[in-house]
Protein backbone atom coordinates (compact mmCIF):
# COMPACT_ATOMS: atom_id res chain seq x y z
CA UNK A 1 0.00 0.00 0.00
CA UNK A 2 1.21 3.51 -0.79
CA UNK A 3 1.72 6.10 1.91
CA UNK A 4 -1.00 8.74 1.83
CA UNK A 5 0.50 10.84 4.59
CA UNK A 6 4.05 10.90 5.74
CA UNK A 7 5.43 12.69 8.78
CA UNK A 8 9.17 13.32 8.86
CA UNK A 9 10.74 14.04 12.22
CA UNK A 10 7.92 16.23 13.50
CA UNK A 11 8.33 18.41 16.58
CA UNK A 12 5.54 20.55 18.02
CA UNK A 13 6.50 23.06 20.70
CA UNK A 14 4.53 25.79 22.45
CA UNK A 15 7.24 28.08 23.77
CA UNK A 16 9.19 25.96 26.26
CA UNK A 17 6.63 23.21 26.28
CA UNK A 18 7.40 20.33 23.97
CA UNK A 19 4.24 18.49 22.99
CA UNK A 20 5.43 16.11 20.28
CA UNK A 21 8.98 15.09 19.54
CA UNK A 22 10.56 13.02 16.79
CA UNK A 23 7.36 11.72 15.25
CA UNK A 24 8.09 9.96 11.98
CA UNK A 25 5.53 7.69 10.43
CA UNK A 26 3.57 6.89 7.32
CA UNK A 27 -0.16 6.38 7.04
CA UNK A 28 -1.21 3.99 4.31
CA UNK A 29 -4.13 4.61 2.00
CA UNK A 30 -7.19 2.63 3.04
CA UNK A 31 -6.04 2.06 6.60
CA UNK A 32 -8.04 2.75 9.75
CA UNK A 33 -5.53 4.20 12.18
CA UNK A 34 -6.59 4.58 15.79
CA UNK A 35 -4.57 6.86 18.06
CA UNK A 36 -4.61 6.27 21.80
CA UNK A 37 -2.70 7.64 24.74
CA UNK A 38 -3.17 9.30 28.11
CA UNK A 39 -4.49 12.86 28.38
CA UNK A 40 -1.92 15.45 27.41
CA UNK A 41 0.11 13.07 25.27
CA UNK A 42 -0.42 15.11 22.14
CA UNK A 43 -3.06 12.93 20.45
CA UNK A 44 -5.19 15.90 19.49
CA UNK A 45 -2.14 17.95 18.52
CA UNK A 46 -1.19 15.12 16.18
CA UNK A 47 -4.66 15.21 14.62
CA UNK A 48 -4.63 19.01 14.29
CA UNK A 49 -1.24 18.75 12.64
CA UNK A 50 -2.59 16.48 9.91
CA UNK A 51 -5.77 18.56 9.70
CA UNK A 52 -3.58 21.60 9.06
CA UNK A 53 -4.96 23.58 12.01
CA UNK A 54 -1.45 24.07 13.30
CA UNK A 55 2.01 23.85 11.74
CA UNK A 56 4.83 21.67 13.07
CA UNK A 57 7.64 23.58 14.80
CA UNK A 58 10.12 21.35 12.99
CA UNK A 59 9.76 18.60 10.44
CA UNK A 60 7.62 18.02 7.42
CA UNK A 61 4.16 16.69 6.69
CA UNK A 62 3.66 15.20 3.23
CA UNK A 63 0.25 14.51 1.76
CA UNK A 64 0.52 12.23 -1.27
CA UNK A 65 4.24 13.06 -1.62
CA UNK A 66 3.55 16.82 -1.68
CA UNK A 67 4.46 19.06 1.31
CA UNK A 68 1.23 19.98 3.05
CA UNK A 69 0.36 23.57 3.84
CA UNK A 70 -0.71 24.22 7.43
CA UNK A 71 -4.27 25.08 6.48
CA UNK A 72 -7.48 23.07 6.53
CA UNK A 73 -8.54 21.97 3.07
CA UNK A 74 -11.21 19.87 1.39
CA UNK A 75 -8.86 16.90 0.94
CA UNK A 76 -9.05 16.22 4.68
CA UNK A 77 -12.46 15.76 6.29
CA UNK A 78 -12.96 16.08 10.03
CA UNK A 79 -15.44 15.17 12.73
CA UNK A 80 -14.86 16.65 16.16
CA UNK A 81 -16.35 15.49 19.43
CA UNK A 82 -18.68 18.52 19.38
CA UNK A 83 -19.51 21.59 17.27
CA UNK A 84 -18.93 19.78 13.99
CA UNK A 85 -22.27 20.74 12.47
CA UNK A 86 -23.73 24.17 11.76
CA UNK A 87 -26.56 24.91 14.19
CA UNK A 88 -28.28 27.37 11.83
CA UNK A 89 -28.71 24.90 8.99
CA UNK A 90 -31.04 21.94 8.67
CA UNK A 91 -29.59 18.47 8.22
CA UNK A 92 -29.93 18.63 4.45
CA UNK A 93 -28.45 22.14 4.20
CA UNK A 94 -25.57 21.09 6.45
CA UNK A 95 -24.59 18.39 3.97
CA UNK A 96 -25.26 20.59 0.94
CA UNK A 97 -22.88 23.21 2.35
CA UNK A 98 -19.78 21.41 1.09
CA UNK A 99 -21.21 21.01 -2.42
CA UNK A 100 -22.36 24.64 -2.52
CA UNK A 101 -18.94 25.94 -1.45
CA UNK A 102 -17.27 23.95 -4.20
CA UNK A 103 -19.62 24.99 -7.00
CA UNK A 104 -20.55 28.57 -6.13
CA UNK A 105 -17.44 30.48 -5.02
CA UNK A 106 -19.18 33.82 -4.64
CA UNK A 107 -22.76 33.19 -3.50
CA UNK A 108 -22.09 29.81 -1.83
CA UNK A 109 -25.64 28.96 -2.88
CA UNK A 110 -26.94 26.91 -5.79
CA UNK A 111 -30.08 27.38 -7.83
CA UNK A 112 -32.21 25.36 -10.21
CA UNK A 113 -30.92 22.06 -11.55
CA UNK A 114 -27.59 22.36 -9.73
CA UNK A 115 -29.44 22.84 -6.47
CA UNK A 116 -31.63 19.80 -7.08
CA UNK A 117 -28.57 17.72 -7.90
CA UNK A 118 -26.83 18.88 -4.72
CA UNK A 119 -29.98 18.13 -2.75
CA UNK A 120 -30.19 14.62 -4.14
CA UNK A 121 -26.55 13.95 -3.44
CA UNK A 122 -26.90 15.25 0.12
CA UNK A 123 -30.04 13.18 0.70
CA UNK A 124 -28.23 10.09 -0.59
CA UNK A 125 -25.32 10.70 1.78
CA UNK A 126 -27.73 11.22 4.68
CA UNK A 127 -29.44 7.94 3.82
CA UNK A 128 -26.02 6.25 3.95
CA UNK A 129 -25.59 7.33 7.57
CA UNK A 130 -29.19 6.48 8.48
CA UNK A 131 -30.61 10.00 8.66
CA UNK A 132 -33.02 9.66 5.71
CA UNK A 133 -35.97 10.50 7.97
CA UNK A 134 -34.46 13.69 9.45
CA UNK A 135 -33.71 15.84 6.43
CA UNK A 136 -35.34 19.06 7.60
CA UNK A 137 -34.52 19.25 11.30
CA UNK A 138 -32.00 21.50 12.99
CA UNK A 139 -29.05 19.98 14.89
CA UNK A 140 -30.42 21.23 18.21
CA UNK A 141 -33.41 18.93 17.73
CA UNK A 142 -31.23 15.87 17.26
CA UNK A 143 -29.51 13.52 19.71
CA UNK A 144 -25.72 13.47 20.04
CA UNK A 145 -25.48 10.29 17.96
CA UNK A 146 -27.55 11.78 15.17
CA UNK A 147 -25.41 14.94 15.17
CA UNK A 148 -22.27 12.81 14.76
CA UNK A 149 -23.92 10.88 11.92
CA UNK A 150 -24.67 14.23 10.30
CA UNK A 151 -21.09 15.42 10.82
CA UNK A 152 -19.80 12.27 9.12
CA UNK A 153 -22.19 12.66 6.16
CA UNK A 154 -21.20 16.32 5.88
CA UNK A 155 -17.51 15.40 5.66
CA UNK A 156 -17.96 12.44 3.29
CA UNK A 157 -19.87 14.45 0.70
CA UNK A 158 -16.55 16.12 -0.20
CA UNK A 159 -14.85 12.70 -0.74
CA UNK A 160 -11.85 13.57 1.45
CA UNK A 161 -8.65 11.61 0.97
CA UNK A 162 -8.49 11.07 4.72
CA UNK A 163 -11.19 11.36 7.35
CA UNK A 164 -10.00 12.64 10.72
CA UNK A 165 -12.07 11.77 13.77
CA UNK A 166 -11.27 13.54 17.06
CA UNK A 167 -12.87 11.48 19.82
CA UNK A 168 -16.02 11.34 17.72
CA UNK A 169 -17.94 8.96 19.96
CA UNK A 170 -16.60 10.14 23.32
CA UNK A 171 -19.77 11.98 24.33
CA UNK A 172 -22.19 9.23 23.31
CA UNK A 173 -23.88 6.63 25.47
CA UNK A 174 -22.58 3.03 25.17
CA UNK A 175 -25.45 1.74 23.02
CA UNK A 176 -25.23 4.62 20.56
CA UNK A 177 -21.47 4.18 20.48
CA UNK A 178 -21.85 0.56 19.33
CA UNK A 179 -24.20 1.67 16.55
CA UNK A 180 -21.66 4.30 15.50
CA UNK A 181 -18.88 1.67 15.47
CA UNK A 182 -20.91 -0.42 13.06
CA UNK A 183 -21.69 2.65 10.93
CA UNK A 184 -18.11 3.89 10.65
CA UNK A 185 -16.81 0.38 9.88
CA UNK A 186 -19.40 -0.01 7.12
CA UNK A 187 -18.65 3.43 5.63
CA UNK A 188 -14.91 2.74 5.80
CA UNK A 189 -15.36 -0.49 3.84
CA UNK A 190 -17.99 0.73 1.36
CA UNK A 191 -16.32 4.04 0.49
CA UNK A 192 -12.73 2.80 0.72
CA UNK A 193 -11.89 5.53 3.22
CA UNK A 194 -8.66 6.27 5.00
CA UNK A 195 -9.46 7.09 8.60
CA UNK A 196 -7.42 8.52 11.46
CA UNK A 197 -9.29 8.36 14.74
CA UNK A 198 -8.16 9.77 18.07
CA UNK A 199 -9.84 8.10 21.01
CA UNK A 200 -9.59 7.73 24.77
CA UNK A 201 -11.16 4.32 24.57
CA UNK A 202 -8.49 1.70 23.97
CA UNK A 203 -11.12 -0.98 23.40
CA UNK A 204 -12.64 1.13 20.64
CA UNK A 205 -9.19 1.59 19.09
CA UNK A 206 -8.49 -2.13 18.97
CA UNK A 207 -12.00 -2.94 17.80
CA UNK A 208 -12.07 -0.52 14.86
CA UNK A 209 -8.48 0.08 13.80
CA UNK A 210 -6.26 -1.77 11.38
CA UNK A 211 -3.38 -0.07 13.11
CA UNK A 212 -3.07 1.41 16.57
CA UNK A 213 -0.66 4.21 17.42
CA UNK A 214 -0.05 4.92 21.10
CA UNK A 215 1.36 8.31 22.07
CA UNK A 216 3.19 8.81 25.34
CA UNK A 217 6.32 10.38 26.77
CA UNK A 218 9.34 8.15 26.58
CA UNK A 219 11.31 10.28 29.01
CA UNK A 220 9.97 12.13 31.98
CA UNK A 221 11.65 14.77 34.12
CA UNK A 222 9.59 15.22 37.30
CA UNK A 223 11.11 18.67 37.86
CA UNK A 224 10.35 19.90 34.34
CA UNK A 225 7.34 17.98 33.05
CA UNK A 226 7.24 19.96 29.80
CA UNK A 227 10.88 19.30 28.97
CA UNK A 228 10.16 16.17 26.98
CA UNK A 229 7.47 15.68 24.38
CA UNK A 230 5.40 12.64 23.56
CA UNK A 231 6.07 10.38 20.64
CA UNK A 232 4.77 7.11 19.24
CA UNK A 233 5.47 4.46 21.85
CA UNK A 234 3.52 1.62 20.26
CA UNK A 235 2.78 1.12 16.59
CA UNK A 236 0.74 -2.04 16.20
CA UNK A 237 -0.58 -3.45 12.96
CA UNK A 238 -3.70 -5.39 13.68
CA UNK A 239 -5.35 -8.31 12.22
CA UNK A 240 -8.54 -8.49 14.19
CA UNK A 241 -6.97 -10.86 16.74
CA UNK A 242 -4.21 -8.68 18.16
CA UNK A 243 -4.75 -7.75 21.78
CA UNK A 244 -3.35 -4.62 23.38
CA UNK A 245 -0.16 -5.23 25.37
CA UNK A 246 -0.73 -4.99 29.16
CA UNK A 247 1.80 -2.17 29.49
CA UNK A 248 -0.19 -0.06 27.04
CA UNK A 249 -3.45 -0.74 28.85
CA UNK A 250 -1.81 0.43 32.03
CA UNK A 251 -0.34 3.54 30.40
CA UNK A 252 -3.66 4.68 28.96
CA UNK A 253 -5.31 3.92 32.27
CA UNK A 254 -8.41 2.32 30.88
CA UNK A 255 -10.39 -0.74 31.90
CA UNK A 256 -8.87 -3.83 30.36
CA UNK A 257 -10.38 -4.02 26.87
CA UNK A 258 -9.11 -7.52 26.28
CA UNK A 259 -12.12 -8.90 28.08
CA UNK A 260 -14.40 -6.83 25.89
CA UNK A 261 -12.81 -7.97 22.65
CA UNK A 262 -12.17 -11.61 23.56
CA UNK B 1 -43.57 21.99 52.91
CA UNK B 2 -42.94 23.36 49.43
CA UNK B 3 -39.94 25.63 49.38
CA UNK B 4 -40.39 29.20 48.21
CA UNK B 5 -38.10 28.68 45.21
CA UNK B 6 -40.25 25.75 44.04
CA UNK B 7 -43.53 27.66 43.86
CA UNK B 8 -44.05 28.51 40.20
CA UNK B 9 -47.01 30.66 39.18
CA UNK B 10 -49.11 29.54 36.19
CA UNK B 11 -49.86 31.68 33.16
CA UNK B 12 -52.81 33.53 34.70
CA UNK B 13 -51.01 33.83 38.01
CA UNK B 14 -47.98 35.40 36.36
CA UNK B 15 -50.18 37.92 34.56
CA UNK B 16 -51.94 38.90 37.79
CA UNK B 17 -48.69 39.14 39.75
CA UNK B 18 -47.13 41.25 37.01
CA UNK B 19 -50.10 43.62 36.91
CA UNK B 20 -50.15 44.07 40.67
CA UNK B 21 -47.16 46.44 41.11
CA UNK B 22 -48.29 48.52 38.13
CA UNK B 23 -51.77 48.94 39.58
CA UNK B 24 -50.25 49.68 42.97
CA UNK B 25 -48.07 52.43 41.45
CA UNK B 26 -51.08 53.99 39.73
CA UNK B 27 -53.03 53.83 42.98
CA UNK B 28 -50.22 55.46 44.95
CA UNK B 29 -50.03 58.19 42.31
CA UNK B 30 -53.78 58.72 42.56
CA UNK B 31 -53.62 59.07 46.35
CA UNK B 32 -50.64 61.42 46.21
CA UNK B 33 -52.27 63.53 43.51
CA UNK B 34 -55.52 63.76 45.49
CA UNK B 35 -53.65 64.75 48.61
CA UNK B 36 -51.74 67.50 46.85
CA UNK B 37 -54.87 68.85 45.18
CA UNK B 38 -56.72 68.88 48.50
CA UNK B 39 -53.89 71.08 49.76
CA UNK B 40 -53.58 73.27 46.66
CA UNK B 41 -56.21 72.96 43.88
CA UNK B 42 -53.80 74.60 41.38
CA UNK B 43 -51.04 72.00 41.93
CA UNK B 44 -49.11 71.20 38.73
CA UNK B 45 -46.57 68.65 39.96
CA UNK B 46 -48.90 65.66 40.20
CA UNK B 47 -51.80 66.39 37.82
CA UNK B 48 -55.03 64.44 38.25
CA UNK B 49 -55.99 61.82 35.69
CA UNK B 50 -58.78 64.16 34.54
CA UNK B 51 -56.28 66.95 33.84
CA UNK B 52 -54.06 64.51 31.95
CA UNK B 53 -57.03 63.32 29.88
CA UNK B 54 -57.70 66.92 28.96
CA UNK B 55 -54.07 67.46 27.94
CA UNK B 56 -54.10 64.24 25.92
CA UNK B 57 -57.22 65.43 24.14
CA UNK B 58 -55.47 68.70 23.35
CA UNK B 59 -52.28 67.26 21.88
CA UNK B 60 -54.14 64.59 19.91
CA UNK B 61 -56.44 67.14 18.22
CA UNK B 62 -54.48 70.42 18.05
CA UNK B 63 -52.28 70.87 15.03
CA UNK B 64 -48.61 71.71 14.97
CA UNK B 65 -48.38 75.04 13.09
CA UNK B 66 -45.20 74.09 11.22
CA UNK B 67 -46.33 70.78 9.71
CA UNK B 68 -50.11 71.09 10.06
CA UNK B 69 -50.15 67.66 11.65
CA UNK B 70 -51.66 66.73 14.98
CA UNK B 71 -49.02 67.61 17.58
CA UNK B 72 -48.26 64.14 18.89
CA UNK B 73 -48.30 62.65 15.39
CA UNK B 74 -45.82 65.26 14.15
CA UNK B 75 -43.59 64.65 17.19
CA UNK B 76 -43.77 60.87 16.86
CA UNK B 77 -43.01 60.87 13.14
CA UNK B 78 -40.06 63.21 13.58
CA UNK B 79 -38.61 61.22 16.49
CA UNK B 80 -39.15 57.79 14.96
CA UNK B 81 -37.57 58.98 11.70
CA UNK B 82 -34.42 60.12 13.52
CA UNK B 83 -34.35 56.99 15.65
CA UNK B 84 -34.97 54.70 12.69
CA UNK B 85 -32.33 56.21 10.43
CA UNK B 86 -29.81 56.40 13.27
CA UNK B 87 -30.39 52.79 14.28
CA UNK B 88 -30.32 51.62 10.66
CA UNK B 89 -26.92 53.24 10.11
CA UNK B 90 -25.63 51.84 13.40
CA UNK B 91 -26.96 48.35 12.73
CA UNK B 92 -25.61 48.20 9.18
CA UNK B 93 -22.18 49.49 10.16
CA UNK B 94 -21.94 47.25 13.22
CA UNK B 95 -22.98 44.20 11.19
CA UNK B 96 -20.34 44.73 8.52
CA UNK B 97 -17.60 45.71 10.98
CA UNK B 98 -18.51 42.98 13.47
CA UNK B 99 -18.41 40.33 10.76
CA UNK B 100 -15.14 41.63 9.33
CA UNK B 101 -13.43 41.98 12.70
CA UNK B 102 -14.77 38.67 13.93
CA UNK B 103 -13.82 36.58 10.93
CA UNK B 104 -10.56 38.22 9.82
CA UNK B 105 -7.87 38.37 12.54
CA UNK B 106 -5.92 40.90 10.48
CA UNK B 107 -8.89 43.29 10.43
CA UNK B 108 -9.33 42.73 14.16
CA UNK B 109 -5.71 43.66 14.80
CA UNK B 110 -6.04 46.74 12.58
CA UNK B 111 -9.42 48.13 13.64
CA UNK B 112 -10.09 46.58 17.06
CA UNK B 113 -8.16 49.21 19.06
CA UNK B 114 -9.78 52.14 17.19
CA UNK B 115 -13.25 50.78 17.85
CA UNK B 116 -12.36 50.24 21.52
CA UNK B 117 -11.15 53.85 21.82
CA UNK B 118 -14.23 55.28 20.12
CA UNK B 119 -16.48 53.12 22.29
CA UNK B 120 -15.29 54.77 25.52
CA UNK B 121 -16.09 58.33 24.36
CA UNK B 122 -19.35 59.44 26.01
CA UNK B 123 -21.52 60.15 22.93
CA UNK B 124 -23.39 63.12 24.42
CA UNK B 125 -20.01 64.80 24.97
CA UNK B 126 -19.48 64.95 21.21
CA UNK B 127 -22.95 66.40 20.59
CA UNK B 128 -21.60 70.00 20.41
CA UNK B 129 -19.05 68.84 17.83
CA UNK B 130 -21.85 67.28 15.80
CA UNK B 131 -23.90 70.47 15.99
CA UNK B 132 -20.92 72.53 14.83
CA UNK B 133 -19.93 70.14 12.04
CA UNK B 134 -23.32 68.96 10.84
CA UNK B 135 -25.52 71.90 11.77
CA UNK B 136 -28.67 71.84 13.86
CA UNK B 137 -30.76 69.80 11.40
CA UNK B 138 -31.61 66.14 11.33
CA UNK B 139 -28.08 65.02 10.44
CA UNK B 140 -26.57 65.84 13.83
CA UNK B 141 -29.32 64.04 15.76
CA UNK B 142 -29.08 60.95 13.56
CA UNK B 143 -25.29 61.06 13.83
CA UNK B 144 -25.46 61.16 17.63
CA UNK B 145 -27.60 58.01 17.72
CA UNK B 146 -25.39 56.23 15.20
CA UNK B 147 -22.15 57.23 16.93
CA UNK B 148 -23.54 56.33 20.33
CA UNK B 149 -24.67 52.85 19.35
CA UNK B 150 -22.26 51.61 16.66
CA UNK B 151 -19.04 51.05 18.66
CA UNK B 152 -20.73 49.08 21.41
CA UNK B 153 -22.70 46.99 18.92
CA UNK B 154 -19.57 46.38 16.84
CA UNK B 155 -17.67 45.14 19.86
CA UNK B 156 -20.52 42.91 20.93
CA UNK B 157 -20.90 41.36 17.48
CA UNK B 158 -17.14 40.95 17.04
CA UNK B 159 -16.76 39.10 20.31
CA UNK B 160 -19.74 36.92 19.39
CA UNK B 161 -18.16 35.86 16.09
CA UNK B 162 -14.83 35.28 17.81
CA UNK B 163 -16.53 33.06 20.37
CA UNK B 164 -18.09 30.80 17.75
CA UNK B 165 -16.47 27.36 18.18
CA UNK B 166 -13.16 27.07 16.28
CA UNK B 167 -14.34 23.60 15.26
CA UNK B 168 -17.00 25.18 13.04
CA UNK B 169 -14.44 27.27 11.20
CA UNK B 170 -12.11 24.29 10.76
CA UNK B 171 -15.02 22.17 9.57
CA UNK B 172 -16.14 24.79 7.06
CA UNK B 173 -12.63 24.97 5.66
CA UNK B 174 -12.44 21.19 5.28
CA UNK B 175 -15.71 21.48 3.35
CA UNK B 176 -13.96 23.79 0.90
CA UNK B 177 -15.22 27.15 2.14
CA UNK B 178 -13.04 30.19 1.36
CA UNK B 179 -12.91 33.23 3.66
CA UNK B 180 -15.85 34.94 1.95
CA UNK B 181 -18.04 31.83 1.95
CA UNK B 182 -17.17 31.24 5.58
CA UNK B 183 -18.17 34.80 6.48
CA UNK B 184 -21.50 34.81 4.66
CA UNK B 185 -22.59 31.21 5.20
CA UNK B 186 -21.23 30.32 8.65
CA UNK B 187 -20.66 33.53 10.61
CA UNK B 188 -23.30 35.89 9.18
CA UNK B 189 -26.40 33.70 9.68
CA UNK B 190 -25.39 32.89 13.24
CA UNK B 191 -24.71 36.57 13.85
CA UNK B 192 -28.20 37.70 12.80
CA UNK B 193 -30.10 36.73 15.98
CA UNK B 194 -27.29 38.26 18.01
CA UNK B 195 -27.63 41.44 15.94
CA UNK B 196 -31.31 41.65 16.83
CA UNK B 197 -30.49 41.04 20.49
CA UNK B 198 -27.85 43.79 20.37
CA UNK B 199 -30.34 46.10 18.68
CA UNK B 200 -32.93 45.42 21.39
CA UNK B 201 -30.35 46.27 24.04
CA UNK B 202 -29.28 49.48 22.31
CA UNK B 203 -32.84 50.80 22.00
CA UNK B 204 -32.58 52.23 25.51
CA UNK B 205 -29.40 54.27 24.89
CA UNK B 206 -30.74 55.26 21.44
CA UNK B 207 -33.78 56.89 23.04
CA UNK B 208 -31.53 58.69 25.52
CA UNK B 209 -29.40 60.12 22.70
CA UNK B 210 -32.47 61.06 20.69
CA UNK B 211 -34.13 62.92 23.52
CA UNK B 212 -30.87 64.61 24.49
CA UNK B 213 -30.34 65.86 20.94
CA UNK B 214 -33.95 66.98 20.60
CA UNK B 215 -33.85 68.77 23.94
CA UNK B 216 -30.85 70.83 22.89
CA UNK B 217 -31.82 71.90 19.38
CA UNK B 218 -35.02 70.98 17.60
CA UNK B 219 -38.43 72.32 16.66
CA UNK B 220 -40.37 69.10 16.61
CA UNK B 221 -40.07 65.68 18.29
CA UNK B 222 -41.07 63.86 21.44
CA UNK B 223 -38.01 64.98 23.38
CA UNK B 224 -38.39 68.55 22.13
CA UNK B 225 -42.03 68.66 23.30
CA UNK B 226 -41.21 67.39 26.78
CA UNK B 227 -38.45 69.93 27.26
CA UNK B 228 -40.61 72.70 25.75
CA UNK B 229 -43.56 72.24 28.09
CA UNK B 230 -41.23 71.72 31.07
CA UNK B 231 -40.96 75.54 31.14
CA UNK B 232 -44.66 75.70 32.10
CA UNK B 233 -44.49 72.81 34.61
CA UNK B 234 -46.90 71.02 32.24
CA UNK B 235 -46.69 67.66 33.98
CA UNK B 236 -50.10 66.84 32.49
CA UNK B 237 -48.38 66.72 29.07
CA UNK B 238 -44.99 65.34 30.15
CA UNK B 239 -46.37 62.27 31.91
CA UNK B 240 -48.54 61.05 28.99
CA UNK B 241 -45.61 61.74 26.63
CA UNK B 242 -43.32 59.63 28.79
CA UNK B 243 -45.94 56.89 28.83
CA UNK B 244 -46.22 57.09 25.03
CA UNK B 245 -42.44 56.83 24.64
CA UNK B 246 -42.44 53.78 26.92
CA UNK B 247 -45.20 52.22 24.84
CA UNK B 248 -43.23 52.82 21.63
CA UNK B 249 -40.15 51.30 23.21
CA UNK B 250 -42.00 48.23 24.49
CA UNK B 251 -43.71 47.58 21.17
CA UNK B 252 -40.51 47.93 19.14
CA UNK B 253 -38.80 45.52 21.54
CA UNK B 254 -41.65 43.02 21.18
CA UNK B 255 -41.54 43.41 17.40
CA UNK B 256 -37.80 42.69 17.28
CA UNK B 257 -38.20 39.63 19.51
CA UNK B 258 -41.01 38.38 17.29
CA UNK B 259 -38.91 38.92 14.16
CA UNK B 260 -35.98 37.04 15.70
CA UNK B 261 -38.18 34.08 16.69
CA UNK B 262 -39.80 33.93 13.26
CA UNK B 263 -36.63 34.47 11.26
CA UNK B 264 -34.20 32.34 13.27
CA UNK B 265 -36.10 29.48 14.92
CA UNK B 266 -32.87 27.50 15.38
CA UNK B 267 -31.56 30.22 17.70
CA UNK B 268 -34.61 29.97 19.97
CA UNK B 269 -34.58 26.26 20.77
CA UNK B 270 -35.57 25.32 17.20
CA UNK B 271 -39.23 24.78 17.92
CA UNK B 272 -38.63 22.10 20.51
Amino acid sequence: MSALIELRNIWVEYGDKIVLERVSLQLAEGSFVAVVGPSGAGKSTFLRLILGQEPPTRGQVLLGDMPMRAECGPDRGVVFQRYSVFPHLTTLRNVMFGIECGQAPFTARLFGAQRRAARDKAAEMLAAVGLEHSLDVYPAQMSGGMQQRLAIAQALVKHPRILLLDEPFGALDPGTRLDMHALITRLWQEHGLTILMVTHDIGEAFKLGTRVLAFDKRRHDPHAPHRFGATVTYDLSLDRKTLPPPALVEAVGDTDPRKEIA
Amino acid sequence: MTRLIDIRPGRGGRFLLGALPILALLFVYLLASEARHADNPADKVLPTFAAMAQAIHAFTTDRDPASDRVVIVADTIASLYRLGVGLAIATGTALILGLLLGVVPLARALLGPVVAVIAVIPPVAVLPILFIVLGLDEASKIALIAIGITPFMTRDLTSFVVSLPAEQFAKAQTLGANSWQLAIRVALPQLMPRLIAALRLSMGPAWVFLIAAEAVASDVGLGYRIFLVRRYFAMDIILPYVAWISLLAISSDALLLFASRRGFPWAHGAGR
